[in-house]
């Protein structure tokens, strides 16, 4: 995810990573992540113990905050990530809105 | 390319009866581990993923159009570019690996015998058999999502630093290296066909900003090293 401070809320980063901060910890589908108690959300300690990489452009006035790399794979859990995207003429389409059937996701590019 | 105009006339044509939908920062390669193009998972009706990203095509190798071949410039190749040429034809490269022409079929088992399909593997296979992630692979993808970001803001110094960034962090990312080269190539040449130049122009080597090209890297690769066999 992309953001132009490190003061986010544990909301923007739900939003942005899909890891949920609760009570047990960050968590994705089945598997928390115990986090040291804090007063308030410091991004940059969860990005850590998820091992996500923080990439900073100065110039830019940006942070980029990498997925995590948990197990040393891409996945960490078989159950499917919320996915969110515009159809072409830019209405938000949720992969979720197709539990109870079968889905074949194709990724493709035109070039 | 990451503009509705780009896939526009590709999913009209086709006229589908899914979903096309458009993922201009790259979240397939976040969330599910997308690594090249064409790229598929196999979720099932539970939301449960039964194969992770992976090669697939509805059938076997089809060419581009001559016409078009025909009216593509001549590329040359990045300074910086690999020079251990493998000897293996670049079409051979592309077309081995998976077993296109089986791929479809192994689709449709899963679809008529569901978690008894050969194809179907386990959570656990599932999360063993998806992309590998270091912490590298995760600065990769900053740096990446950086890179686009910024190209998109019309900032292209500072995309390009960070596109060679994650080319360097996670070198078997096809998406970073092809979006970042079809980038530039579509704005330096332009056209209907200038997003597939995916490399410097013939006698433009010098102004080419990446450490390698599209060519270049599928020269040394032997069969089987650009579409992994998973079937």
């Amino acid at each position: 995810m992309i953001i132009d401070s490190l003061d986010i809320t544990a909301d923007q980063f739900a939003t942005g990573t899909g890891w949920d901060i609760k009570t047990q910890g960050a968590c994705k589908a089945e598997v928390c992540v115990p986090l040291a108690p804090s007063v308030r959300f410091d991004v940059l300690a969860v990005a850590e113990r998820l091992r996500m990489a923080v990439v900073h452009d100065a110039t830019a006035g940006l942070w980029a905050i990498g997925p995590e790399s948990l197990g040393d794979r891409a996945l960490v859990s078989a159950q499917a990530p919320e996915l969110v995207l515009d159809d072409i003429n830019g209405v938000p389409f949720r992969l979720s809105s197709l539990r109870g059937q079968k889905v074949v996701l194709v990724s493709w590019s035109p070039y | 390319m990451t503009g509705p105009e780009a896939s526009r006339s590709y999913i009209e044509a086709a006229a589908p009866q899914h979903p096309s939908l458009l993922d201009p920062t790259h979240q397939l390669d976040a969330l599910f581990g997308v690594v090249n193009i064409p790229n598929v998972v196999w979720i099932d009706e539970a939301g449960i993923i039964v194969r992770p990203a992976e090669a697939g095509w509805p059938g076997d190798r089809q060419e581009l159009p001559a016409s078009m071949m025909a009216s593509m410039p001549k590329v040359g190749r990045s300074r910086t570019a690999p020079r251990r040429p493998s000897g293996v034809p670049a079409a051979d490269v592309l077309k081995s690996g998976q077993d296109r022409s089986h791929y479809a079929d192994a689709i449709r088992d899963w679809v008529d015998n569901g978690a008894a399909s050969v194809h179907a593997l386990s959570p656990s296979e599932v999360i063993a058999r998806s992309q590998p992630r270091s912490i590298a692979v995760s600065e990769g993808a900053a740096q990446f999502e950086l890179a686009n970001h910024l190209w998109r803001a019309g900032q292209r110094d500072l995309a390009i630093a960070h596109f060679n960034e994650s080319h360097r962090l996670q070198p078997d990312n096809w998406t970073y290296r092809r979006q970042a080269w079809s980038a530039f190539s579509n704005e330096r040449v332009g056209g209907e066909f200038g997003r597939f130049v995916q490399g410097p122009l013939e006698g433009e080597e010098d102004a080419w900003p990446f450490a390698s090209d599209f060519r270049s890297d599928v020269s040394v690769l032997a069969e089987g090293q650009y579409y992994p066999a998973t079937l």
